[in-house]
């Protein structure tokens, strides 16, 4: 495929793999930038996937926008026909739904539904990571059902906890740090997305999937002191293709 | 022995610990952060004999009163904010030896808006990764995570014997005026935008608005019309990224960016403009330039190489 190319100043270049969003085109993006991981460029600092593009950042006494451009043509054409190096994973993020001052039986009368049907529908599928962003380790996710959409609140709270799970309009995502926000909270995950103490700050990785699984409060209460033992450990599975 | 050197008596108006910033982790969403002018910061670093990218206190516009508390070589680069010690003028762009119980504190902002004061040996802050810069919105890096207050302390973190009077070359210290001429490359959206747009945004005047800050500086001039929607997909926003939304009033990215945005940005100022433009101060007049990537490049080359050249001068001694 035919890929746009576009000098940011003279310290960046923007590929562009399409206009709209798209499962296929953010793969293709996961792809290409796994490419760059495995056979760095030098000059190369970093880069950034969003959903229809990806962002280079280089340093141009090392390699010039002409010779970078070149380079990444050819990376493009041998992308041609390629399977992915490795499979997409999905991570699962334990959440327990409907905590006392949640939103969840907002979302389920807004929506004509019980609030178990609110989880059926939101946990136990996955979601695919497009971008990260707005804030340290919060996921852009893809694909939530329209029946549970939801539009913000009218009054939005001063205050999000870590690890709320919530929907907005017709998306959905996890709140990484303590911050106000307008997003419907239905449920809060143990899981910690952001730690800025740690060996890998930041969970998740976009291009990969997320899936929600629904818990008990025991269970939450379980994970969450396992997790400061420092003694839990996120689960992943193989995305099965098809 | 304790190796306290700096105590704060007054905060200023927002004095912050940064180097180069978080490189690296951008793809995950952590803003970049790092010292708005790094050329200020960078010769900063090397009059102490430092490495280039050692964290320095950056000082905004009103700076702060800092009690000495141990003899040690520091240098202040970057704009003029009447930097004094013991009510004296004190040299910028220039090592200087301040001595335990000496204070230095800063007046009326004369010319530039930030100062970086660098301190031969550095200081003793946790990174985070790989970092010291302070992002304030994540309460990360700096001193934990925010401003410098009243009563806190700065360790240093090497015992250092930086030499006095190392100064920069007076043709090498920048000015910084009222009205500057800043360099673009167009793109990646001036197609949304219609040629008489592109026309207006390169031959008129912005000036800065008082609404900038470490993250953007919005402009004030004339409007930029949109041919298409000032809202686009959300995709990576570089440094010096100048975004449009639909009020046509053009925003510039800076060092507290977020990682990605949703409007469309009409050019990016080269990389070597940076610096000047951290120096604006409200009611700043720009004017844009537009150059092509291969100079924007040359123009990189050339600044790479002084500051190269000044680092090998920095580590003869």
């Amino acid at each position: 495929m035919n890929l746009d190319y576009h000098p940011l100043g003279d310290t960046g270049i923007q590929l562009v793999f399409g206009t709209e969003i798209s499962e296929e085109t953010n793969q293709k993006i996961r792809m290409f930038a796994e490419e760059l991981s495995d056979h760095p460029i030098d000059g190369v600092v970093e880069w950034v996937p969003a959903y229809t593009t990806l962002t280079i950042y280089y340093v141009p006494n090392k390699i010039s926008y002409r010779l970078l451009q070149e380079k990444l043509e050819a990376i493009n054409d041998q992308q041609h026909g390629r399977e992915a190096a490795s499979a997409s994973l999905v991570y699962i993020i334990p959440t327990y739904y409907g905590d006392e001052d949640s939103d969840l039986s907002f979302v389920a009368e807004s929506n004509g539904m019980s609030e178990e049907e609110v989880v059926n529908v939101h946990a136990n599928k996955d979601y695919l990571i497009y971008m990260m962003g707005f804030v340290p380790g919060f996921p852009y996710l893809g694909g939530m059902p329209e029946e549970i959409a939801t539009p913000r609140r009218v009054d939005p709270r001063a205050e999000i906890l870590p690890g709320s799970v919530g929907i907005a309009g017709s998306q959905t995502g996890i709140y990484p740090l303590e911050s106000p926000g307008g997003w419907q909270i239905i449920g809060r995950t143990p899981v910690k997305l952001y730690d800025p103490s740690s060996e890998e700050p930041i969970l998740l990785e976009s291009g990969h999937y997320l899936r929600f699984v629904s818990i008990s409060k025991e269970e939450y209460t379980e994970i969450d002191s396992a997790i400061k033992r420092g003694e839990y450990v996120v689960q992943t599975e193989e995305k099965k293709v098809g | 022995m304790s190796n306290a050197i700096f105590k704060v008596t007054k905060p200023g108006l927002l004095t912050t610990i940064q180097d180069c910033g978080r490189v690296g982790y951008q793809q995950y969403g952590i803003v970049v952060s790092g010292a708005m002018d790094s050329f200020s910061m960078n010769i900063a670093n090397f009059l102490v004999g430092n490495p280039r990218n050692e964290a320095v206190i950056e000082v905004t516009v009103m700076g702060p009163k800092l009690a000495i508390m141990k003899d040690v070589i520091i240098a202040i680069c970057g704009g003029n904010l009447s930097p004094k010690v013991n009510g004296e003028k004190a040299p910028m762009w220039k090592s200087l030896e301040v001595k335990e119980g000496d204070t230095l504190e800063f007046g009326q902002p004369l010319e530039g808006a930030r100062s970086y004061i660098s301190v031969a040996g550095g200081f003793d802050l946790p990174f985070v990764m790989e970092s010291k810069s302070t992002y304030l919105k994540a309460g990360i890096g700096g001193l934990e995570g925010r401003a410098l207050e009243k009563g806190d302390v700065l360790y240093g973190a090497r015992e250092e014997n930086g030499k006095s009077g190392r100064a920069l070359h007076r043709d090498k210290v920048p000015t910084y005026s009222n009205e500057m001429e800043i360099r673009v490359v167009l793109g990646p959206h001036h197609r949304a935008f219609s040629d008489e747009a592109v026309h207006t945004f390169l031959s008129s005047t912005y000036e800065v608005t008082p609404q900038s800050d470490r993250m953007g500086f919005r402009l004030k001039g004339p409007t930029l019309e949109h041919t298409t929607s000032a809202d686009i997909i959300s995709e990576a926003i570089p440094l010096g990224g100048i975004q449009v939304p639909a009020n046509g009033q053009p925003i510039i990215l800076m060092a507290d960016r977020q990682t990605t945005g949703g409007y469309t940005r009409i050019a990016t100022v080269i990389s070597g403009d940076i610096p000047y433009l951290a120096q604006a101060m409200p009611g700043c007049k720009i004017h844009f330039r537009e150059v092509s990537v291969e100079e924007s490049q040359d123009i990189y080359e050339n600044n790479d190489r002084l500051i190269r050249t000044l680092e090998k001068v920095s580590s003869l001694r």
